[in-house]
């Protein structure tokens, strides 16, 4: 059994924060969260933090850990350098409630101003759909998205330029992209995608898909194929032509 | 848009961070590999010579479409270049394929990090108050790509030719081409595989294949296309700096040959 140090973040909701040093007792298999816990128990009971699940699937242990954005419970100690103590700090891109515990309600207020599934009508006899699953396959990526938010923390234009009225984040082109490519869908994002929920602040650093803890490749299949179709609509004038000309 | 409730924490400031890793290396490692092969190639395309060896052509000046070599299309140079402007064929062309890797998803974020900090690499500060992405001049210009990949198609084709002809050597004697295969053939030929496995992964090329449709699964041809194009797509970055490095020293190995630094050596 080795003692370990962790610089933790604490701070209230509009104060002016610092990390506060604590040390614990760390043995084999430990994750982070059961260190965070650990020193809950010892010696910080007012020691603020939001977990859930510790399985990696209910995204509520967020956190920034030696600077990275990770899940706590998925991470475990002995993957962290043992000559220097573990710094673990709330998301940058949400404003703080209380030590390490953010307000992501932002998050789901964007969620609900983008439009639904517009399923086209049934076609089966049974007053269902038909389809094939080599169509769902693409779209099956994004729904393993568990909303850890880590994506939207780790995303520039939100976590330092802060354009959370104009930019919607990775996460939710993760499920628009989940929507507008649905072989039911008939609902059309593309003008919203490019103005209100500001797909082109983008520029492709992909900071998301490193970080995301499903591993959806989220820039590449959801962001990029995104942009593409806004081109399509909006930057590419003889396919724009070829749509008059054709009527389509 | 739905605005933040709360005040969300003070801005870091440029290159703050509580990363422990080497998160400087890439975005260095993109700035001195970038700068370097912008350096060679707009000194390379200023030279306009020892760009050719008999059936050797080098990839910067491909197509020679106006010039002195006997692989120029349509004769020597055109009246209407700028007398101030040095002439190479290289200038006439090189347009695009660096349109096509200026605008290509893959570098821009790779520049976007090693030359304008924006942000340096992940989790760590940048140096600018504000931020407009690629919704202005001139980064709107960046969606553009598919034009480029247009030519760098066409562009592929050439190439392609080019290391087919590499193939065919005059022999000097009797003045018949037979065919063989030299260092440079292969050299040519590499070039041309990279080159395709980068285009042919471009991400506006998978969309325009099959990513523009939600359904593919009824059309085989378009589902075979996204698939392969997709495949590619995975090692894009690869791709990328793989034929980058190759361009350039195909390139060089047909200047140096030319200049009689190095000799061609015939395996067949």
């Amino acid at each position: 059994m080795a003692s370990r140090t962790f610089h933790i973040w604490r701070a209230e909701a509009g104060e002016e924060g610092g990390f506060q040093e604590y040390s614990t007792d760390i043995t084999e298999g430990m994750v982070v969260l059961d260190a965070v816990h650990q020193i809950q128990a010892e010696s910080a009971g007012d020691l603020a933090v939001r977990w859930n699940c510790k399985a990696g699937k209910c995204g509520s242990c967020s956190a920034e850990v030696n600077g990275n954005p990770r899940l706590m419970c998925m991470t475990r100690m002995s993957d962290l350098p043992e000559d220097q103590p573990v710094t673990i700090e709330p998301m940058r891109a949400f404003p703080l409630l209380r030590d390490l515990v953010t307000d992501v309600s932002w998050n789901f207020e964007v969620k609900k101003a983008i439009r639904k599934f517009k399923p086209r009508p049934p076609d089966a006899e049974d007053g269902t759909w038909r389809m094939d699953q080599r169509d769902v396959d693409r779209v099956q990526e994004f729904r393993k998205c568990i909303e850890c938010f880590l994506c939207q923390d780790v995303c520039h234009v939100l976590r330092d330029s802060q354009k959370h009225d104009e930019f919607i984040g990775p996460r939710f082109f993760v499920h628009t992209a989940a929507l507008e490519m649905h072989p039911l869908d008939t609902e059309d994002r593309l003008a919203d995608l490019r103005k209100a929920q500001g797909v082109g602040y983008c520029n492709i650093t992909k900071c998301c898909t490193k970080v995301c803890p499903e591993h959806i490749t989220i820039t590449d299949n959801a962001i990029i194929p995104l942009k593409e179709r806004v081109v399509d609509r909006f930057y590419d004038p003889v396919r724009n032509l070829f749509r008059i000309i054709s009527g389509r | 848009m739905p605005s933040v409730a709360g005040v969300l924490p003070e801005r870091q400031g440029f290159g703050a961070t509580r990363r422990r890793d080497r998160w400087w290396a890439v975005p260095v490692a993109t700035l001195l590999g970038l700068t370097g092969f912008l350096v060679y190639s707009t000194w390379a395309a200023f030279q306009n010579a020892h760009f050719e060896l008999g059936n050797y052509l080098s990839p910067m000046y491909s197509p020679v479409l106006w010039g002195d070599s006997h692989h120029a299309w349509f004769g020597p140079r055109p009246g209407f270049w700028p007398s101030f402007i040095p002439f190479s064929p290289a200038l006439v062309i090189l347009g695009a394929p660096a349109g096509f890797r200026l605008t290509c998803y893959y570098y821009r974020g790779a520049y976007y990090k090693a030359f304008v900090s924006n942000p340096a690499s992940c989790t760590v500060g940048k140096p600018w108050k504000g931020y407009g992405g690629e919704l202005r001049f001139p980064l709107i210009l960046q969606n553009l790509h598919r034009y480029f990949l247009y030519l760098a198609l066409g562009f592929l084709c050439i190439l392609t030719w080019d290391a087919w002809k590499a193939m065919w050597f005059v022999d000097p004697a009797t003045g018949q081409e037979t065919f063989g295969i030299g260092v440079g053939t292969l050299v040519l030929t590499l070039n041309v595989v990279l080159l395709g496995g980068y285009t042919l992964g471009c991400h506006s090329l998978r969309h325009l294949v099959g990513g523009v449709l939600d359904s593919i699964s009824g059309r085989p041809a378009r589902r075979c296309a996204y698939e392969c194009v997709s495949w590619f797509n995975l090692r894009h970055m690869n791709w990328a700096w793989c034929s980058l490095v190759w361009v350039a020293f195909s390139d060089l190995y047909v200047r140096l040959c030319s200049m009689g630094v190095w000799s061609d050596f015939r395996i067949l």
